[in-house]
């Protein structure tokens, strides 16, 4: 180490290194600066006793306060459905049909239902619940499986033809393309079809899909296409659709057939909120 | 401080300088590492994990290929709002075989730890192919070329063997009829009662896409339908020191 030198007479003192000739000032941290520095790791160390922290071989301290995520979590969760659970409990033993007239669950059973549908319903149904290609629109009056409440809290609770739940509302529609029947059949049961809602087609090809109809549709969708809500065969006579009503898609749909899932979410949620978006969608507009 | 006043022979001595600093990384290691092996809460006992079938594999090699971790975690926080939202926080368990992770970091989309089940097959075509049909909000991409891609799993058995070498519980058998298995899941008119054998009955066997074939969006729906479906909740107490 060479000797410490001072260019000009206000300079610091210097480390006492020096590299190459390079030296440096010795100018200390300012004191509050320093102290407070010492303060946060002493608070430091106490907040490692607090809290978990220090690993071991098998596992970490717990902390003295015995702090949890889960823990946490757990009374969060348990706090809100404290609060709720009296009203849960009144919506869960009411009868269904009941839950709208009451002045107490009708209000509380709406506004959970519209939150519960816009978590998990919202995605296939839509936010507004007007459905889409597939997906069927909620607010109207036309209804795959039944539209009073008790058939839409079962749709809810159990789904429609999914793996998950046995008590899944089901039914398989043939894909007729299938070397059923021949192409010229389904061109005439479509457009037989399509005259069902009131759209003009050639009489005589409507006749002959007439006879189709009768023969392979109207066990399901009934004679005058009104369909089956017992197994969930849609009405053809009233100018909805629920993938699309012009000839195309009427053609593929007779061709390859649909088949469209709804899970079950009975074992998702609660009791409580699924007979709470069913009201909710129950009063939609569409509910019987 | 004495002590203090020889690091210049460490700072004038590569070699010495060398041999000090592995010291302390070594040590640093050590301390971080070696706990793992040991830590008996971290990956706690759970019932129903398997490792994923060759079909859902791809899917999640489609999953990472594609970037979906940018905008997608997979990851449920023990917080309530994400619990009521998305379904039990993720467990430790449920990750344990993913190399890597899809955890995730940002949420520009929804949590997918616990799609499966959430939506239809169909609904996931749908998406894919016009994600704003079914959520007229979504800032998603289209990814509809996924169903026009066939795949035929000719590397499958080599994938399930690299993940096999890091620890995954893949058996022998596994990996012979890697590629039998992947064709089997996607095609439900086929002899599958092997693949079910080998991976347990949670294994959804569906023609995913609708079409004939297998393709990329077959491989990439049969691996969301399973996403957070394995693990029986049932039989699960959460450790509460955690």
């Amino acid at each position: 180490m060479s000797k410490p030198s001072k260019k000009f007479d206000n300079d610091p003192s210097t480390t006492g290194h020096s590299w190459d000739g390079i030296e440096e000032f010795n100018n200390p941290l300012p004191r509050w600066w320093l102290w407070t520095f010492y303060a946060c790791i002493i608070w430091g160390i106490g907040y490692t006793i607090a809290y978990p922290a220090w690993p071991g071989i098998k596992g970490a301290t717990t902390g003295m306060l015995g702090w949890s995520t889960r823990a946490n979590v757990a009374a969060d969760i348990q706090s809100a459905e404290d609060k709720l659970a009296p009203i849960n409990a009144k919506l869960e033993a009411a009868e269904l049909t009941q839950i709208s007239a009451d002045a107490e669950l009708g209000p509380y059973a709406t506004s959970a239902g519209s939150a519960v549908f816009k978590t998990w319903c919202a995605q296939c149904h839509g936010s507004g619940a007007a459905g889409a290609k597939g997906y069927p629109n909620l607010l109207d009056n036309d209804w795959l499986w039944g539209g009073d409440i008790e058939n839409i809290y079962l749709t809810v609770k159990h789904g429609i033809r999914n793996e998950e739940d046995d008590d899944a509302r089901y039914s398989e529609m043939p894909a007729f393309g299938d070397d059923y029947l021949e192409d010229s059949a389904i061109d005439a049961v479509a457009n037989y079809v399509m005259s069902l809602s009131g759209d003009p087609k050639d009489a005589s090809v409507v006749a002959a899909g007439a006879e189709v109809f009768a023969e392979d549709c109207a066990s399901c969708h009934m004679e005058d296409g009104t369909g089956d809500r017992d197994q969930g065969a849609p009405n053809l006579a009233d100018a909805i659709w629920l993938y699309g009503g012009d000839y195309d898609t009427i053609v593929e749909t007779v061709t390859y057939s649909r088949y469209g899932v709804m899970p079950s979410w009975g074992n998702r949620l609660s009791e409580a909120q699924v007979r709470a978006v069913s009201a909710y969608v129950h009063q939609l507009g569409g509910g019987e | 401080m004495a002590i203090l006043d020889k690091h210049k022979i460490l700072e004038t001595n590569a070699t010495l300088l060398l041999v000090f600093s592995f010291l302390v990384v070594t040590i640093g290691g050590i301390v971080q590492i070696a706990p793992l092996f040991w830590l008996e809460n971290t990956i706690e006992e759970v019932e129903g994990m398997r490792p994923y079938t060759p079909l859902e594999m791809t899917g999640r090699e489609i999953y990472i290929r594609e970037g979906c971790y940018v905008c997608h975690s997979q990851m449920i926080r023990p917080m309530r709002d994400e619990v009521e939202r998305y379904g039990h926080y993720s467990l430790a368990a449920e990750s344990k075989w993913d190399h890597p992770f899809q955890w995730g970091s940002k949420r520009t989309g929804p949590d997918l730890a616990r799609v499966g089940g959430r939506y239809s097959d169909e609904w996931h075509i749908d998406h894919m192919r016009n994600p704003q049909s079914v959520v007229p909000e979504s800032v998603m991409p289209k990814y509809g070329f996924l169903e026009k891609k066939k795949i035929d799993g000719k590397y499958i058995g080599d994938l399930l063997k690299a993940n096999a070498i890091v620890g995954v519980p893949y058996t022998e058998d596994m990996i012979a009829s890697a590629q039998a298995d992947f064709a089997a899941q996607a095609d439900p008119d086929s002899d599958y009662d092997g693949l079910l054998e080998r991976y347990g009955d949670n294994v959804n066997v569906r023609n995913f896409d609708g079409n004939p074939g297998v393709s990329e969006l077959d491989a990439l729906i049969a691996y969301m339908q399973m996403l957070g479906t394995l693990v029986d909740f049932s039989t699960f107490t959460p450790d509460a020191s955690r």
